[in-house]
């Protein structure tokens, strides 16, 4: 289980905090798949990185809590981490599946050795030859084929690439696996090779998977619960086939509305406008200048994300 | 041949040598493919995954890569050869509309600037006053003003505002046909339909007919007057979007329905994967209580 309380996570010195991240407070349990939705720029990544406990490159906590429990599958004992200390269990509890399959993996670099590199200690017990066995039938578990680990990089196309990051995440059978856009610059066949992929090692692994995508088909296809994020926020939670069959939120409301179906001509559009800017977000509610019902409330009073029914916390005032 | 046509692409290839100059290695990237875009204003897609040859055929249609053999015409004019269409003429008869636009401007200059020089390279305008009404009249017909994009650079723009140029600046010369490869694929999911739908008011506002290039099976049904599905370089299939994708003839086209993540509709390979993995009660009863005593 992992939980983010009234965390305000982002960059820059005090006097020109920017948080892309603004009192969010989210609870992800285990065994399930948690999607979070939203624009670019919404701060769906950076909520990623905070649940990673990946305070560098500028990001950091300015408030609230972030609080991980895990209980490992194999002996049952607890681990409790906090913030920053998350980093502890990374490729050990937690792992990672970042987006860009080309920059990320090393081009001089077979990949048995880009995996065998990255694994924990408890992992690396046994001769390498073993080692590498084991690997192998992981991948071949998984549809990868054992000549996949005696490529270079380059040898291997972009679907491929994005399978063996997330054969190499779920390699450490961590508790948590954190995918940020693993399938954007794919088609939609290699994407779906992936997608079950992923599933089936959730399934099996049975932890938690948190899937950031802008894509609400991918969510509404593998996904348990459903987050919405904008501008910093979270608008709506709730399991995605309620929130797809009633989607709550007005802002929820005009993404799922704005999805071409095949089979269907009639009239789409898409949300006029863009999110407001993180550097001075508006008072009152994000989503009010988009809006099509924002009152004089929605401009001065910002809506807290409040239970609207058993399992869908809601942030808006007439919801 | 039909000079009334706009295009006509007649049997037309494109190999390309894999490996060092001497290597006798080939890909076959477009192998043999025909069609024809009649003078109604229309939108003629493309569609196929990663690797099928449909950017190589947009950018021949462009005259950015020689055919390795066949021919393309425009307006009965071969686009290649000796005899082809002078540069000039070309570019105010075809534009292209690329995927990334954040890659398609400079970051270095404001984008009104590129507005104002394809008014002033194609002759449409004779000076920087004329220039300016150009831009400004081509970014009225999407949405926008030369007001609000003068002097901004590429990141002071949302990717649907920035891909809305584009089509303006493509708009500058009023061209016959927009070749637009991949053009929604970079934006946000909640502004692509605002930019499908603008191909199709400037199809029937300014009678442009458009190319749409795209693997995205969903919006080229939504969109378009005709589709053709690409598989390994070839043109599998082709016709109306309802004939197609409600009957469609060949597995591949099954294939690439089946793997859009539709809503509604749930894939099946899902419930085979829940059946081998039964977990009971997935409920999340933890978390549900804790939002309980948090709100």
């Amino acid at each position: 289980m992992i939980a983010l309380e009234n965390a305000v996570v982002g960059y820059g010195p005090d006097k020109a905090f920017i948080a892309a991240v603004d009192d969010v407070t989210i609870t992800i349990g285990d065994n399930e798949i948690v999607g979070i939705a939203g624009e670019s720029g919404c701060g769906k990544s950076t909520l990623l990185r905070a649940l990673y406990g990946d305070f560098t490159h500028g990001l950091r906590q300015r408030g609230g809590e972030i609080n991980a429990r895990f209980t490992d599958a194999g002996t049952g004992t607890t681990v409790e981490k906090r913030g920053a200390n998350l980093s502890e269990l990374w490729w050990d509890q937690i792992s990672y599946v970042p987006q860009g399959s080309m920059s990320v993996l090393n081009p001089l670099m077979k990949v048995d050795k880009q995996i065998i590199d990255g694994l924990p200690k408890r992992e690396k017990h046994g001769s390498r030859a073993d080692l590498r066995k084991r690997i192998a039938n992981f991948l071949k578990g998984l549809g990868l084929e054992e000549s996949v680990l005696e490529a270079y990089p380059h040898q291997l196309s972009g679907g491929m690439r994005q399978r063996v990051l997330v054969a190499i995440a779920a390699f450490v059978n961590p508790r948590l696996i954190l995918a940020d856009e693993p399938t954007t610059a794919l088609d939609v066949v290699v994407q779906k090779r992936i997608l079950l992929m992923m599933v089936e090692i959730q399934r099996r692994l049975k932890n938690t998977l948190v899937l950031v995508s802008h894509d609400l088909g991918v969510h509404y296809q593998i996904t348990d619960r459903l987050a919405i994020a904008y501008a910093g926020k979270i608008v709506e939670i709730g399991p995605t086939q309620k929130i797809f069959a009633a989607p709550s939120h007005p802002y929820t409301q005009a993404l799922i509305a704005a999805l071409p179906r095949v089979g269907e001509k009639g009239q789409r559009s898409g949300l006029e406008g863009r999110p407001p800017s993180l550097v001075k977000p508006p008072q009152g509610c994000r989503f009010a200048a988009r809006c099509p019902e924002a009152q004089d409330i929605c401009r001065a009073q910002s809506p807290e994300l409040k239970m609207r029914s058993a399992d869908r916390p809601v942030a808006c005032h007439f919801r | 041949m039909n000079d009334t046509n706009i295009l006509e692409v007649n049997g037309v290839s494109r190999v390309f040598r894999r490996g060092g100059m001497f290597s006798r290695n080939t890909l076959t990237a477009v192998d043999n493919v025909s069609f024809s875009i009649d003078d109604r204003p229309q939108v003629f897609s493309v569609v196929g995954e990663s690797g099928t040859g449909k950017t190589t055929l947009a950018r021949m249609i462009l005259r950015l890569v020689e055919p390795s053999s066949g021919e393309i015409r425009l307006l009965g004019k071969p686009v290649n050869g000796k005899d082809r269409i002078d540069n000039f003429a070309f570019r105010r008869l075809v534009q292209p509309i690329f995927q990334n636009p954040f890659e398609a401007f400079s970051a270095y200059l404001p984008v009104s600037t590129y507005l104002r020089r394809t008014a002033l390279n194609l002759k449409v305008a004779r000076n920087d006053r004329e220039a300016d009404e150009a831009a400004d009249q081509a970014l009225r017909s999407v949405g926008l003003g030369l007001d609000r994009v003068a002097g901004k650079y590429i990141r002071q723009f949302s990717g649907g505002e920035l891909q809305r140029i584009s089509v303006a600046r493509a708009l500058i010369p009023d061209p016959k046909l927009i070749v637009a490869d991949e053009p929604v694929s970079m934006v946000d999911a909640s502004m692509r339909m605002n930019i499908v739908n603008l191909f199709r008011q400037i199809v029937e506002e300014k009678g442009v007919s458009f190319i749409y290039i795209t693997h995205d099976l969903s919006t080229a049904y939504y969109l378009s007057d005709h589709v053709s599905i690409m598989n390994t370089g070839r043109v599998i299939e082709q016709g109306l979007p309802s004939d197609i994708l409600d009957n469609p003839s060949q597995d591949y086209t099954r294939e690439l329905m089946g793997a859009i993540p539709t809503i509604g509709a749930r894939w099946t390979e899902l419930e085979e994967i829940d059946r081998r993995y039964p977990t009971g009660d997935r409920a999340t009863t933890e978390s549900a209580a804790r939002h309980q005593t948090t709100s």
